[in-house]
């Protein structure tokens, strides 16, 4: 490999603009997400943070613009291709996402059946290791339903990481747990990007969260539509020249609503 | 690049201490031999203590981390010390994490053998419990209706409104389909028969008797508790796993009132409605067969009249009535106590069917062998 050019971003966003039909949820996206970073997108409810992450992991097509993953688009790929760049992703779900009807263990081993070479007894041990990393160790044969929320959560990411994924999504992780829970699910999301070197992609609006492990963001806007800020969120809160912004990340009283025209 | 295969050495003892020197890469697809080969050799040494060496370590994934997971909870268990030297970066981090939680105890429990859910006395238990569920249910539907009666129930009107809808009109296409075929069915089968006496002419009394005493309303019952009834139990246990019961309850809503008895009132009405357009249908559809066997329509008309009586219409309406009870509390009770996966959802819909066809037959004989006995 040359070093003359330098590689491209881990993810780009290029001019995005996502509908739902006629009415336009957010315009012109434009950012990019380098290799290792944790990446937050956040804004105020109903601004389009959700329909963003829809849109990065393919769910969704964009009425306009691309999406390039190690600067290939992934909407101009073959589905066989689009196959591939999903399985170097793991995501867990507002609602975790994970398989009632199947236990913890098997909700793990379902990737690595469907996408690895591993032996059955291999697998076994390596659900055993991918449930003990996120503080499980001993629930294989627990189903959803008899563990607790905190707990759901974090065996969703026990299955996102089943395949050492090179991109994380998370959409709300530390909805609905409470503040040393989703501190500590914060912790294990920047333990487990160290260690493993993944990019992080998270949709939150939670402050100590936003601050504790942020080191790159983007700001929604629901008034213009758009992204008004990009970076790194402790600089945008001291100096963004978007007063909406500072607002958000200070959790100022002064509704951020009412100064935009 | 080639992969050298993943190995591990086990270097001799000094003293209670050993070395674990792992070499190649540990990657998928390398299929390297289990932990418990290492397990009996570690077994057999009697170790204080267990240090891992990775400086000849290539390329790494989960599968190395497992391994060092195995290694690291064995020597846990055997009370002896570990520890991990000249790893790649990142190993040492992930191991802290993994093993930052002492590993849940699962209560053991009598894993149930494979065959013993087919087994005669399971299958009764089983059926025991559906139907005591049931009769717990019924009690508290009564209650819940004794409280209509009275004007105290949560009851909306509008439910009840759209649940006779979706029961009734949007059920005529497949209830005028089963019920000509039926009577035609059953005026074939007659013709056949009776033609060998020359007595042709008395298949309209066949079809017209067995439509209204038994055919008409079983099959459109076989019909509701498909249709209908799954419908009920797949909607209710939905209801269940999103919380929404929950959130009645404690809006200090009976469950009974607000969810069941609409239903099971829509069914009640639209049932013996049915019913009597299945009768007609199914009478039309016999005489359709008569024609084609060379009977005229008037003479089927007027045979069929002879046939006619109010006791056998009585009959298959007081059985429809019966049958719109059983169908909703198979369909409700399976919802309502269904559990919070989507697996059970599924399960609450076969639940209500298959208990609702149970229900129908017992029903419809028990009913048989009464108004028999009272004759009727």
């Amino acid at each position: 490999m040359t070093e003359q050019t330098p590689p491209p971003a881990h993810i780009e966003v290029r001019d995005l603009t996502m509908a739902y039909g006629s009415s336009v949820i957010q315009r012109d996206l434009n950012f990019d997400v380098n290799r290792g970073d944790i990446f937050v997108i956040m804004g105020g409810s109903g601004c389009g943070k959700s329909t963003l992450l829809k849109h990065m992991l393919g769910l969704i097509r964009p009425s306009c613009g691309d999406i390039l993953y190690s600067g290939e688009s992934f909407f101009q790929a073959s589905a066989s291709r689009q196959g591939a760049m999903r399985q170097r992703w793991g995501i867990t779900y507002q609602s975790g996402g994970l398989f009632s009807a199947m236990t913890l263990a098997q909700n793990i081993t379902l990737p690595l059946e469907l996408y690895t070479r591993y032996t059955e007894a291999e697998i076994v041990d390596i659900v055993a290791y991918k449930l003990a990393l996120v503080g499980l160790a001993g629930y294989q044969s627990y189903y959803p339903s008899e563990i607790s929320g905190g707990m759901q959560k974090r065996a969703a990411l026990a299955r996102a990481i089943a395949l050492d994924p090179e991109i994380l999504f998370f959409d709300e992780p530390s909805a609905g747990l409470d503040p040393i829970s989703s501190r500590l699910l914060d912790e294990l999301i920047v333990q487990i990007q160290e260690s493993m070197g993944a990019t992080v992609v998270i949709v939150t609006h939670e402050l100590p969260s936003i601050f504790a492990i942020a080191t790159n963001s983007v700001y929604l806007d629901n008034i213009s539509r758009t992204m008004i800020a990009y970076g790194n969120p402790a600089d945008l809160r001291d100096h963004s020249p978007q007063p909406v912004v500072r607002q958000f990340l200070t959790r100022s009283a002064a509704a951020a609503t009412e100064d935009k025209p | 690049m080639s992969s050298k295969p993943a190995d591990y050495t086990l270097l001799d003892n000094v003293q209670d201490s050993s070395t674990l020197a792992l070499s190649g890469d540990w990657v998928q697809g390398q299929h390297l031999s289990t932990f418990g080969a290492l397990q009996t050799e570690l077994a057999s040494r009697h170790l204080t203590h267990l240090s891992v060496d990775g400086a000849a370590l290539g390329n790494w994934d989960s599968v190395l981390m497992a391994f060092l997971l195995k290694c690291h909870d064995y020597s846990h268990t055997q009370a002896m010390t570990f520890e991990t030297r000249n790893m790649p970066q990142g190993i040492e981090q992930l191991l802290a994490v993994a093993t930052a939680v002492e590993a849940h105890k699962a209560p053991t429990e009598d894993s149930p053998a494979l065959l013993s859910s087919f087994f005669l006395q399971n299958m009764a238990r089983d059926l025991w419990g559906h139907l005591r569920e049931s009769l717990a249910f019924t009690g508290e539907v009564t209650l819940a209706l004794v409280r209509l009666a009275q004007g105290k129930a949560n009851t909306r009107l509008v439910d009840f409104k759209t649940f006779c809808f979706q029961a009734g009109p949007n059920a005529f296409a497949i209830i005028s389909l089963t019920s000509v075929l039926v009577g035609m069915i059953l005026a074939y089968l007659g013709a056949v028969q009776l033609k060998q006496f020359g007595a042709e002419i008395y298949v309209a009394n066949l079809v017209v008797i067995g439509m209204l005493r038994e055919m008409g309303v079983l099959m459109t019952a076989v019909v509701m508790a498909g249709r209908t009834g799954a419908a009920y139990a797949a909607q209710l246990g939905t209801m269940q796993t999103q919380e929404e019961i929950d959130a009645i309850t404690t809006m200090g809503i009976s469950p009974i009132e607000f969810l069941v008895l609409p239903r099971m009132l829509a069914l009640i009405v639209i049932m013996p409605l049915l019913t009597l357009y299945a009768n007609l249908l199914g009478i039309i559809g016999g005489g359709i067969v008569a024609g084609g066997m060379g009977i005229a329509p008037i003479q089927y008309i007027l045979q069929g009249e002879t046939a006619l009586s109010f006791s056998h219409v009585a009959v298959g309406l007081i059985k429809s009535l019966v049958f719109a009870v059983l169908i909703a509390v198979a369909g409700c009770r399976a919802g309502i106590n269904s559990g919070r996966s989507s697996a059970a959802v599924g399960q609450a819909a076969t639940n209500a069917v298959v208990t609702a066809l149970v229900y129908l037959i017992v029903a419809d004989a028990a009913i048989n062998i009464i108004f028999q006995y009272l004759k009727i």
